[in-house]
């Protein structure tokens, strides 16, 4: 009789000691698992500050006057990259003013027209998939439609391949803004008789006016930094032009010629342009953010 | 005082009752009504050419690319994806050697990114302090942000030296004598190829697999986790138990969207794989080619020709590829959708 009591005492103890281990291992399951992902997120911050600290600590060494008032140069000889912002400013000033418009009224039309149609499902779909398509593709597309056809690398060719790039991203963001705007706002103008096209303008783009900047803002960053659309449209220039039905030279595609070359002083002024890239593209970046979180 | 001010007012209206109903009731001006309705029409057909833009452009893109691949794609057919052979003087062309190239860099790329990836979201949506949710957030997408570019000269000037000397020398003391591994690790440790690639790939798609996980994370229904966690649950069981398997298909699109960018990444890959056609070794190190980065590299000199259709064939293969992955993507991002929607 105490045997068995013994007994089945001893069992409860070895069940309860079983339990407690088994605890014990999902507990340090549970803290190897929630240690990687600190580390995982660490590995994350680590890349970004490493990237940047090099941009910012060889960047800055080769920034100059001359970088913003020169030429690019000769191998082995003095210069600047002032050809190289201006073209690339030109052509994402000139692409952006191209897209924009584009990408809003097709945004407009998905988010006010069409909702659930399948114009608007199949445009939606297929636009999602241009956003993150291969941007080299997009060089081809305008180099067999316009390069070919003229047999002139030009700035033009540049700025409709950047302009391609802009309207996915400016139809993303303008559709999602547009649909946070509550429709009891665009009921009241309807109410008040307005017709379609005066709500769309005066009331919902307006309500969404933050939201549609911050689109453009991030395509212009986008594009700032593209370099493979660039390579076979607007190619490269040595010099200075406003012509643009020349080839015309670009910041990213510049960097790429003078990175990949052997010349100390041309690798240095890729790392001023890389400089002047990235904290233009990361200031756009945060700019955007800035604008739609005073919004929401 | 106080009365005067209504009476004020409706003096000011003359008309009787009836008359402003009359006029309420009655319609607007013709004229304006006319203009207005076309005005409507135009921007109602503004807005639906735009949209029709986008799907020109789609089909503009796929109709162009099979036009200028047309002489290779006539010559070579499938048999140009198993040909190695790249040769411009003899106007011989096979695409394999940089389909490999494609392949393998985005395959290094998912293997590191995939785990890296997860483990951010996990922290970001269970871990983190409220108040460091936010900044570390946008440090994840500004990793996004960053012009590729700036992850190639980056990778080629300050990465790729030191990923010679502290990882690929010491891997090919240890395994050099291994039978596969040093195979995988044979080849000189310059720091440009494969591998090289395939982790400054990594770095670029981690931002956009993580963002994409994080989102799926946060729709799971806080009931559920709730649940799991009342009855004893550990962080890591309400994730991997109950988080993962409820966006599974969310998660699969994000790697999925991850992939379709590894793919299609130009500029990166151009600068650190090395720009060398060769499939004699399935080593890591050595220097190899991609799609993009041939097309980067050629594509500007090639002449018109054999050449520049071999490499526009290879840039129809890229997009077609690509176009699946990002639509199978899309379509499992939405189908987590539609069942969320079933659910609640």
């Amino acid at each position: 009789m105490s045997a068995g009591t013994g007994d089945k005492l001893l069992r409860a103890a070895d069940l309860a000691e079983a339990r407690e281990r088994k605890y014990l291992a999902r507990k340090r399951v549970n803290k190897v698992a929630l240690t990687l992902s600190l580390a995982a997120m660490a590995f994350g911050v680590f890349w970004l500050i490493w990237i940047l600290w090099s941009t910012v600590a060889l960047g800055v060494g080769g920034l100059n006057l001359a970088v913003l008032t020169q030429m690019t140069p000769a191998p082995n000889d003095a210069g600047g990259l002032l050809n190289a912002i201006w073209g690339s400013a030109l052509m994402v000033a000139l692409a952006t003013f191209v897209g924009t418009p584009i990408g809003i009224m097709a945004g407009i039309y998905l988010a006010e027209y069409d909702v659930k149609g399948w114009l608007g499902s199949i445009t939606r779909f297929v636009n999602d998939i241009l956003l993150s398509a291969p941007s080299i593709v997009i060089g081809l597309f305008v180099y067999a439609v316009i390069v070919a056809r003229f047999k002139q690398f030009s700035g033009w060719a540049g700025v409709l391949a950047l302009a391609l790039i802009v309207i996915p991203v400016v139809i993303r963001t303008t559709e999602n803004m547009l649909m946070l705007v509550p429709s009891a706002l665009r009921e009241a103008a309807y109410a008040l008789g307005a017709p379609k096209w005066k709500v769309i303008i005066k009331i919902t783009l307006r309500a969404a006016r933050a939201g549609v900047v911050t689109g453009v803002l991030l395509a212009v960053a986008r594009i700032s930094g593209e370099t493979a659309p660039l390579l076979f449209t607007a190619l490269n220039n040595q010099f200075f032009t406003t012509d643009l039905g020349q080839p015309m030279a670009s910041l990213p595609v510049t960097i790429f010629k003078f990175a990949m070359s052997p010349y100390e002083n041309w690798q240095q002024l890729a790392w001023a342009g890389v400089f002047i890239i990235t904290l233009a593209v990361l200031g756009l970046n945060i700019l955007a953010r800035v604008l739609t979180r005073n919004k929401i | 005082m106080s009365s005067t001010l209504p009476a004020h007012e409706a003096s000011l209206d003359y008309r009787t009752l009836a008359e402003r109903r009359q006029e309420m009731s009655s319609p607007p001006p013709a004229g304006r009504a006319r203009t207005g309705a076309i005005v409507d029409r135009v921007f109602g057909w503004t807005a639906r050419g735009a949209a029709l833009l986008t799907l020109a452009l789609l089909l503009g893109i796929l109709v162009s690319l099979v036009i200028g691949a047309w002489p290779a794609i006539q010559k070579y057919g499938l048999g140009f994806f198993t040909s190695s052979v790249w040769d411009p003087v003899t106007l011989e062309f096979g695409g394999l050697v940089m389909i490999y190239g494609t392949l393998a860099t985005s395959l290094i790329a998912l293997i590191i990114a995939v785990p890296v990836s997860f483990g951010i979201a996990l922290f970001l949506t269970e871990l983190s302090p409220a108040w460091l949710k936010r900044p570390l957030g946008t440090a994840i997408e500004l990793l996004a942000a960053v012009p590729s570019i700036v992850y190639g000269m980056w990778g080629l000037l300050v990465f790729g030296p030191l990923l010679a000397t502290f990882v690929q020398q010491p891997l090919q003391a240890l395994f050099g004598n291994v039978p596969i591994l040093g195979a995988l690790f044979s080849g000189p440790p310059v720091g440009i190829g494969i591998l090289s690639a395939g982790i400054i790939l990594a770095i670029m798609i981690i931002p956009f697999i993580a963002a994409v996980m994080r989102d799926v994370f946060d729709v799971t229904p806080p009931m559920l986790k709730e649940s799991a966690y009342a009855l004893g649950s550990t962080t890591w069981e309400v994730v991997f138990k109950v988080v993962l398997p409820y966006t599974k298909s969310g998660v699969i699109g994000g790697i999925m969207l991850g992939l379709g960018r590894a793919l299609g990444e130009t500029m990166a890959v151009t600068f650190v794989i090395g720009n060398f056609n060769q499939l004699d070794s399935i080593s890591l190190f050595a220097p190899a080619n991609s799609i993009t980065s041939a097309l980067a590299n050629e594509f500007a000199e090639a002449a018109s020709g054999m050449h520049q259709a071999a490499l526009i064939y290879l840039g129809l293969m890229l997009f077609f590829i690509t176009f699946v992955v990002l639509a199978l993507s899309k379509l499992l991002l939405m189908r987590l959708r539609r069942n969320e929607g079933a659910r609640s």
